[in-house]
């Protein structure tokens, strides 16, 4: 008696789109858009084939980055970048609450949650080199145009993720809150806060994190920081002190992301 | 409970007295440090200039409108490289985060000791600098174009793309994992089959997600010199052509906008 013929089909995990045309349309859809996009970058070979010993220049500087020698630039650039990353985030985090609370559905009027709502689109939707060009050409040089910068992009981020905790709270809270006869303000301060309150401390130790991160851009068009000094050290190629700047920049950001972590594991 | 005496009464606080102080000594010293940073940024700052932004800010409003309608033309070459700069950059980034990922996960790292800080590393250089400073350097050394706009994105998102990733492998189920290795499969396979499908919808959000993000990065990246629309913003705002200005700022709004509704209907699709 022979074995019954096993069926020797390799079984395939299911396509990811059922529709076959469709799959194979996108397929071939991505693929000439590939094409095309590949086809339109222009690399220069030559120019890059000459660029590497830059570049390699550039890496060797990391093994062996310059601190000494513009020590004084690097450490006034430094603290005036910490410096407005704390003014920022600051006065940004007092901005955001309010246009947060505006901009949660759940406790806000129409017209007042559509004004929110359009403030957080508008931050959002301009890189933050953008708005620091406008804020340094309307309010001049200096950090003050950096610090306007950084709070206004802010708002977009902490407003936005604010809004969206509250509109997810747990509503018998601030219900309970409510039948004790509690005005708005109290509802605010005993019903909503103490739920937003862990999410929003952590929020915002992740934008002074952020902040200090964009400090060092908004110095490229002269609105303050350890970026104008960047800048500089880029343009004469001097590519080890740009590269102790950058390594102080990731230093300060390990630092600072490892002591969030633990403010953030305590608080939640 | 903490409780204080009050005129015989007593009344119920929320945190003891200690606990209280400290918490107040923290506010005390939070203050103090806003107001020195505060001191320090106004001392820069010509306060001039400041009061008078707003007929400087209308000044540039009133330049801005009406926008160059017939500019646009000149804007299609530049928008469509900013969403290759994107694309193309966040491609690639995914190609190089993907085993940085594995690499830093706990859970499938092959040395703990050794290639996760490593794998972090990466990861943390990567993410703390901006796309930005990525494209000055990358600008100086491979020279001015889309080329340098798209390494530079590349390299920015490899740390956003990986960080995200290792934390979804590290939160996969592992009991599914387990059953394809009790089936007999080899390391290869437990990837294909056990890991793989469960982080797949995680993967395709975070990368909608990042070029989302990349699209917005990519339209400054003409600043320094890194292609796309960003140089056109650049010249025109050194040639104060103000009413450009307002064209390409539209133009970039629109860019923004697709993105979002791209990656939303991804992201619905997706979940």
């Amino acid at each position: 008696m022979t074995a019954a013929p096993f069926d020797a089909r390799r079984w395939r995990p299911p396509p990811l789109i059922k529709n076959a045309r469709l799959r194979w349309g996108l397929g071939l859809g991505i693929a000439i858009y590939l094409a095309a996009a590949i086809g339109g970058l222009q690399v220069n070979w030559l120019r890059v084939y000459e660029g590497l010993d830059r570049g390699w220049a550039f890496f060797q500087a990391f093994t062996d980055p310059d601190f000494v020698s513009r020590w004084n630039d690097i450490r006034d650039g430094m603290i005036e970048s910490l410096i407005m990353t704390v003014t920022s985030t600051v006065i940004g985090i007092a901005i955001s609450v309010p246009i947060g609370l505006g901009a949660a559905r759940n406790i806000a009027p129409l017209p007042v949650y559509l004004t929110c709502r359009m403030i957080i689109a508008l931050s959002r939707s301009f890189q933050e080199i953008i708005i620091a060009i406008f804020f340094v050409a309307i309010f001049g040089f200096g950090p003050l145009a950096g610090v306007l910068t950084l709070s206004f992009a802010t708002i977009g981020f902490l407003s936005k993720l604010l809004a969206e905790d509250i509109e997810a709270l747990d509503k018998s809270q601030a219900e309970a809150v409510r039948a004790t006869g509690a005005r708005w303000l109290q509802l605010m301060n005993y019903g909503v806060q103490p739920q937003v309150m862990p999410r929003l401390i952590g929020l915002s130790l992740y934008r002074l994190d952020i902040n200090f991160r964009e400090s060092a851009v908004v110095g490229l068009v002269g609105a303050g920081g350890i970026g104008a000094t960047l800048n500089t050290a880029f343009d004469r190629y001097e590519f080890d002190t740009a590269a102790a700047i950058l390594l102080s920049i990731i230093g300060i950001v390990m630092i600072a992301e490892y002591t969030s972590g633990l403010i953030r594991a305590r608080v939640q | 409970m903490p409780l204080v005496e009050r005129a015989g009464l007593k009344v119920w606080q929320r945190r003891e007295r200690g606990k209280q102080l400290a918490i107040w000594f923290g506010w005390l010293c939070g203050t103090a440090l806003f107001v020195y940073a505060w001191q320090i940024v106004s001392e820069a700052t010509t306060w001039a200039f400041f009061w008078d932004a707003p007929r400087i800010a209308g000044d540039i409003g009133g330049r801005m409108i009406p926008p160059r309608w017939s500019y646009v033309t000149r804007i299609w070459q530049p928008l469509w490289d900013t969403i290759n700069i994107a694309t193309l950059g966040t491609m690639f980034a995914i190609v190089m985060a993907v085993p940085v990922a594995f690499l830093a996960a706990r859970n499938t790292t092959p040395s703990k000791t050794f290639v996760r800080p490593i794998a972090l590393l990466i990861i943390v250089s990567s993410r703390s600098i901006n796309s930005l400073i990525w494209a000055l350097l990358l600008v100086s050394i491979i020279g001015p174009g889309i080329l340098a706009g798209t390494v530079a994105i590349s390299l920015r998102s490899i740390g956003f793309v990986a960080k995200l990733l290792y934390e979804a492998i590290e939160e996969i189920d592992k009991d599914q994992v387990e059953a394809i290795t009790a089936t007999g499969a080899g390391r290869g396979q437990v990837m294909a089959f056990g890991i793989v499908p469960q982080i797949l919808p995680a993967f395709a959000g975070i990368s909608v997600f990042r070029w989302d993000i990349n699209i917005r990065e990519s339209t400054v990246l003409g600043l320094v010199g890194a292609g796309g629309i960003g140089m056109q913003l650049q010249g025109s705002l050194n040639t104060l052509a103000w009413p450009q200005v307002s064209i390409i700022l539209i133009a970039i709004l629109l860019a923004v906008l697709f993105s979002e509704w791209v990656s939303a209907k991804v992201r619905h699709a997706i979940i």
